[in-house]
C-alpha cells in the first residue's frame, strides 16, 4: 500500500476574475522511503498539491478528491485538530525561499524546539539536547552556539538545513521539499540535496521533491511525476522518463534542455529552422 | 491584467491572450480609484462640499450675522418647538446654524487649501535641497525638522498663535509651519532615492541645470506619496484650526467659523446640544470624506500598497 | 544592544540643544520688550525696568544670555510663573501626574482595544468585521475630539447622568496626595467610594483621549498584520501543526507589532495634543489645561518652560520606544 495516494484531486480559487483550477484531476501515489519527484514549470499547480496534503491552503481554495489517503487515513475526513496532529509529525515540508522561511523574531533553538514540544513529550532539557543533534545531523557547525542565533545572521543555505532539521526532528514518515534549492548558490544546492538524500535513507521517509530542475530529477528521484496547467502529463520512473519519454510535453521540456542540443542549438529550435540566412 | 483559465484541450505552448490597450495613464488612476466604493462616496461629499461653500452667499437661507431677537436657542426644524425658517435652529443670538454652517465650509476649505499649499510648497523646496545638495546642509535641515516634530503639533501652533497673536490667518500659518517637515521629509527620503537612478544621470549628462533636475526630472516621480500625504494635510488642517478655534486662538468671534462655533456654543451643551452637534457634525462631514479620498489616493498611487 | 542603545541617544542630544534653543528664543521673539511683557498690563517704571532688564539679563549679549539660560535649566531653574510666583518646574511636577494618569490610561485602552481590533480585522479580511472596525477607525480619527467629548458629555453625563462632567474625583473626598495619581492615591486613602469615584471621574476622559490612538493603532495593526499573514515562515508554522491561537497570537502578532511600537510612540506626540483640548473640556488639572491658561494669561515663563519641558518629555518617550523598538526587533539590534 502506497504511504500517500492521491485520487482525483482538484483544487480551485475564488479570484477576482473568476474561479481558477490551480489542479485538475490529479493521481498520484507515493511509496515509503521512495523519492518522487515532481516536475513542472511555474503555474502547473505542483506545489498547490502538496500544499493541499499539507493542509496548508488558504481558505479561498476549495479542495474536492476521490481520496487522499495518508497511512490509508483519509486526510480529507479529518477534523482540523487531527491534521494538525500529523502536519509536523508524521508529514513536514520544507519551501523555496529559506531565510523567509524561518520566523525572524525567535532564535533558530526555539523554533527547533518548538516543533519538539507540540509532537514530542521531552522536557526542556530534552528538547535542547535533541535541537542540538538536529543541527548537527544536517551538518550546521557549533550547534550548540547556534540555538541561539536569529535568521538573518545566518546564510541561505544554513537557513534551509535548520528548515530541514525542524522538518525531520520529529521523523516524518513524508517529507515535501517545495524547490528547496532553487534560491541558494549552485555549490550549496548539491550539499543540500545530498543532505536530503541521506537523511531520507538514513529514516527510510518518503521524499516528494518539487522543482523544475531536471537535472535535479536525473540525480535523485526515483520516480518522476511531470504537471502542466494543473494536470498530469506523465508519470514514470526515472530511466524510462529521460529514455523514452511518452508525452509530448515531456518531450518538449526535455528538448529544452541546454544538455540536449545538437549541434550548438537546441533540438527545438534547430527544426524550426530559418537560422542558416542569419549571419 | 488578463487572467487565463485553462484550456482543456493540451496545447503545449500556452497561447496568449488578446493584446491589451495601452491605458493611458491618468485615465488608469482615475479606474483604480474608482474600485474603492469609500473613496468615490468620499469624492461626492466632498465635491458637495465644495459646491456648498462656493455657493453659500446665494443658496444660505439667512444672513450668517442676523441675529433674529425673536429667535433666540430655536431648536431643529424636525423637533418640538422647532421652526420651519431655521433647519438646524438658531443659536444664542438668534443666528440661524444652518446659514452659519454653509459658510463656515467656505473657511474650513479655504483653511485647507492654504495650509497644504504654504506646507506642500516650502516643504518641497526644504526637501529637495536638503536631499539634492546632502552633506552638511541636508544634515542641518532634517535637524531643523526633527527639532519642529519634536513638538506636539498642537502645542507648537499654539504657542506660534500666541506670539503671533490670534486670528485665523496667524492659525493658519502657525499649521503650515507645523505640517511642513512632514512634506520636506518626504521629499527629501524621495529625492534620495531617485538622486542616483539612471535617468537622473542621464539628464544631467544631456545639460540639465540643477534647479531643471531638481524640479522636472526628479521631483514629478515623487509625487506619489506627496499627494496622499497632502489630503492628510488638509483633514488635519482643518482639524487643528477647529481646535485652535475652539479654544479662542484661531478664528475670532463672529466669524462662522466651525471651531469658533463650538467655542461659543460650549456653555449650552446642557440646554441646546444642537448648537454643539451641528458645527461639529460638518468638521466629521469634511474629514471623513477628505480621509476617504486619501485612502482612495492612498491604493492609486502607492504600487507597494496596491490591494491584489 | 547596548552600541545601539548608545547610537540612538547620541542621535537625541543636537535634537534636544535644538529645543533649549527654540525655547529660549521664544520669549524674545515675542514681539515687545520682554519685561514689560512679563510685567503684564500694570507697566513697570523706568528704575524697575532696568532692574529687571539686568536681573534677568536681557541687556547681556544674545549668546551670553543663551548660555545664562542654559546654565539655569540645569540647575532646574525654569523661571517663575508670573501669576502664581511659584517655579515654573515645580508648578509642573505638581500638574504633571494628573496628565500622566490620564494619558497612561488612554494609551493602554487604545493599544489593547486597537491591537485587538487590527487583528481581527486582519484575520477575517474582506469580511464584515473587517469593514465595520476599520469603517470606525476612520471615523474616530476624522471627528475633533473636542466635540466628541462633548458629545459624550452630553450623552452620558447630561441625559443619562451616568458620568460626572468634570474634574479628577468627587469634592467630597479630600485625602492628601502621595504619589499624584488619583487612582492610586484614592485606594492609599482607603476611604469607601474615592476610588470608584476616581474611576468614574477617568472614565470619560480616557475614552476621548483614546479615540484617535486607537482608531490608528488599529488601521496600522491591520494592515501589519496583513503583510505578516503573507509570509512564508507563516506556512512553515503552520506546518508544524500549531494551533491557529499559537500561529496568528505569537507567530504573526510578534512581528506585526514591530511597526506598531513605531506608532504607538508617534501616538504620544498627539495625545499630547489632545490632552490640551480633553483637560479644557473636563476642567482636568493637568499640564495640558496649564499650558492654554498661561497662554491666555500671557504668563510667558510658563509657557517657555513649560514648552521646553513638555518637548523634552516627548523626546524622551520616543526615546525608549526606539530603545523598545530595538528590543522587539532583532534585526535592528545587530547591525
Amino acid at each position: 500500500m502506497a504511504l500517500l495516494e492521491i485520487r482525483n484531486l482538484t483544487v480551485s480559487f475564488e479570484t477576482a476574475a473568476g474561479r481558477f483550477h490551480a489542479v485538475q484531476g490529479l493521481d498520484l501515489a507515493v511509496d515509503s522511503g521512495e523519492v518522487l519527484a515532481v516536475v513542472g514549470e511555474s503555474g502547473s499547480g505542483k506545489s498547490v498539491a502538496m500544499l493541499a496534503v499539507m493542509g496548508l491552503l488558504p481558505d479561498t481554495a476549495t479542495v474536492s478528491a476521490d481520496a487522499m489517503l495518508f497511512h490509508g487515513r483519509d486526510l480529507m475526513s479529518l477534523s482540523p485538530r487531527q491534521r494538525r496532529r500529523l502536519a509536523g509529525r508524521d508529514m513536514a515540508m520544507i519551501f523555496q525561499e529559506p531565510i523567509a522561511s524561518l520566523n525572524p523574531c525567535f532564535t533558530v533553538g526555539f523554533q527547533i524546539e518548538e516543533t519538539l514540544k507540540r509532537h514530542t513529550g521531552l522536557d526542556a532539557a530534552g528538547r535542547r539536547r535533541r535541537a542540538v543533534e538536529l543541527l548537527d545531523a544536517v551538518g550546521i557547525p557549533e550547534p550548540a552556539q547556534r540555538l541561539s542565533s536569529f535568521p538573518h545572521q545566518m546564510s541561505g543555505g544554513q537557513c534551509q538545513r535548520v528548515m530541514i532539521a525542524i522538518a525531520t526532528a520529529c521523523t516524518p514518515k513524508l517529507l515535501i521539499a517545495d524547490e528547496p534549492t532553487t534560491a541558494l548558490d549552485v555549490t550549496i544546492q548539491k550539499q543540500i540535496l545530498d543532505l536530503l538524500l541521506r537523511l531520507q535513507l538514513e529514516h527510510g521517509m518518503a521524499l516528494v521533491l518539487i522543482t523544475h530542475d531536471m537535472g535535479v530529477v536525473a540525480e535523485t528521484a526515483d520516480r518522476v511525476v511531470v504537471q502542466y496547467r494543473g494536470r498530469k502529463m506523465e508519470d514514470a520512473d526515472v530511466l524510462s522518463l529521460f529514455e523514452n519519454p511518452q508525452n509530448p510535453y515531456t518531450r518538449a521540456l526535455l528538448s529544452a534542455l541546454p544538455e540536449n542540443a545538437v549541434g550548438g542549438r537546441l533540438p527545438t529550435v534547430a527544426a524550426a529552422g530559418g537560422w542558416e540566412t542569419r549571419p | 491584467m488578463t487572467v487565463q483559465t485553462p484550456d482543456p484541450t493540451l496545447d503545449p505552448v500556452p497561447g496568449a491572450g488578446p493584446a491589451a490597450q495601452p491605458v493611458p495613464p491618468l485615465l488608469e488612476n482615475w479606474h483604480y480609484f474608482t474600485r474603492s466604493r469609500g473613496a468615490v462616496v468620499g469624492l461626492g461629499v466632498f465635491m458637495a462640499l465644495v459646491a456648498i461653500a462656493v455657493l453659500a452667499p446665494w443658496i444660505a437661507p439667512h444672513d450668517p450675522a442676523m441675529q433674529y431677537r425673536d429667535a433666540l436657542l430655536v431648536p431643529p426644524a424636525w423637533t418640538a418647538g422647532g421652526r420651519e425658517a431655521f433647519l438646524f435652529g438658531t443659536d444664542a443670538v438668534g443666528r440661524d446654524i444652518l446659514s452659519r454652517m454653509m459658510h463656515g465650509a467656505r473657511f474650513s476649505l479655504l483653511i485647507g487649501l492654504v495650509v497644504v499649499t504654504i506646507a506642500l510648497a516650502s516643504g518641497i523646496i526644504v526637501g529637495l535641497v536638503a536631499g539634492y545638495v546632502g552633506g552638511r546642509t541636508d544634515a542641518l535641515i532634517m535637524r531643523l525638522m526633527d527639532i519642529i516634530l519634536a513638538f506636539p503639533s498642537l502645542l507648537l501652533a499654539l504657542v506660534l498663535v500666541a506670539i503671533l497673536g490670534p486670528g485665523l490667518f496667524n492659525a493658519m500659518l502657525a499649521i503650515a509651519l507645523v505640517l511642513q517637515p512632514h512634506f520636506a521629509r518626504l521629499t527629501r527620503g524621495a529625492v534620495l532615492a531617485e538622486k542616483s537612478r539612471e535617468y537622473v544621470t542621464a539628464a544631467s549628462v544631456a545639460g540639465a541645470g540643477h534647479l531643471r533636475l531638481m524640479f522636472f526630472t526628479i521631483l514629478p516621480n515623487c509625487l506619489g506619496p506627496l499627494i496622499v500625504q497632502a489630503t492628510l494635510s488638509f483633514s488635519s488642517a482643518i482639524l487643528d484650526a477647529a481646535a485652535l478655534g475652539f479654544l479662542g486662538m484661531g478664528a475670532q468671534p463672529p466669524t462662522p467659523e466651525w471651531g469658533t462655533m463650538l467655542a461659543e456654543a460650549r456653555e449650552f451643551i446642557s440646554s441646546a446640544w444642537w448648537v454643539v452637534t451641528m458645527p461639529g457634525l460638518a468638521i466629521l462631514a469634511t474629514v471623513l470624506s477628505i480621509n476617504l479620498i486619501g485612502d482612495g489616493l492612498r491604493d492609486t498611487l502607492d504600487p507597494k500598497l496596491k490591494r491584489s | 544592544m547596548l552600541r545601539f542603545a548608545l547610537s540612538r541617544l547620541l542621535l537625541v542630544v543636537p535634537t534636544f540643544v535644538g529645543i533649549t534653543l527654540i525655547a529660549f528664543l521664544f520669549i524674545r521673539i515675542l514681539p515687545g520688550d520682554p519685561v514689560l511683557l512679563m510685567a503684564g498690563e500694570r507697566g513697570v517704571s523706568p528704575e524697575r525696568h532696568a532692574e529687571l532688564m539686568a536681573q534677568f539679563g536681557f541687556d547681556k549679549p544674545m549668546w551670553r544670555q543663551y548660555v545664562d539660560y542654559i546654565g539655569q535649566l540645569l540647575q532646574g531653574n525654569f523661571g517663575h510663573s508670573f501669576s502664581t510666583k511659584r517655579p515654573v518646574l515645580e508648578e509642573f511636577m505638581a500638574r504633571f501626574p494628573a496628565t500622566l494618569e490620564l494619558a497612561l490610561c488612554a494609551i493602554v485602552l487604545a493599544t489593547v482595544l486597537g491591537v485587538a481590533a487590527g487583528i481581527l480585522a486582519a484575520v477575517k479580511r474582506g469580511s464584515w468585521i473587517d469593514q465595520a472596525t476599520m469603517g470606525t477607525a476612520l471615523v474616530g480619527y476624522s471627528m475633533p475630539i473636542f466635540w466628541w467629548a462633548l458629545l459624550l458629555i452630553i450623552l452620558f453625563s447630561t441625559s443619562l447622568g451616568w458620568t460626572p462632567v468634570s474634574g479628577r474625583i468627587a469634592l467630597t473626598h479630600y485625602f492628601p496626595s502621595v504619589t499624584g495619581f488619583m487612582l492610586v492615591d484614592s485606594l492609599l486613602s482607603g476611604r469607601p467610594g474615592a476610588f470608584a469615584s476616581a474611576v468614574h471621574h477617568l472614565v470619560l476622559p480616557t475614552i476621548v483621549l483614546a479615540t484617535i490612538p486607537l482608531a490608528v493603532i488599529a488601521r496600522q495593526t491591520r494592515s501589519a498584520m496583513l503583510e505578516v499573514l503573507g509570509e512564508v515562515y507563516m506556512m512553515t508554522a503552520r506546518s508544524k501543526g500549531l494551533s491557529p491561537s499559537r500561529v496568528i497570537g505569537l507567530h504573526a502578532l510578534r512581528n506585526a507589532l514591530i511597526p506598531v511600537v513605531t506608532t504607538i510612540g508617534l501616538q504620544v506626540s498627539v495625545l499630547m495634543g489632545g490632552a490640551i483640548l480633553t483637560e479644557t473640556i473636563f476642567s482636568w488639572p493637568g499640564i495640558g489645561k496649564w499650558m492654554i491658561d498661561s497662554i491666555s494669561r500671557r504668563d510667558y515663563q510658563v509657557v517657555q518652560g513649560g514648552l521646553l519641558l513638555i518637548a523634552a518629555m516627548v523626546m524622551l518617550v520616543n526615546l525608549t520606544v526606539d530603545l523598545l523598538y530595538g528590543l522587539v526587533n532583532p534585526r535592528v539590534r545587530h547591525v
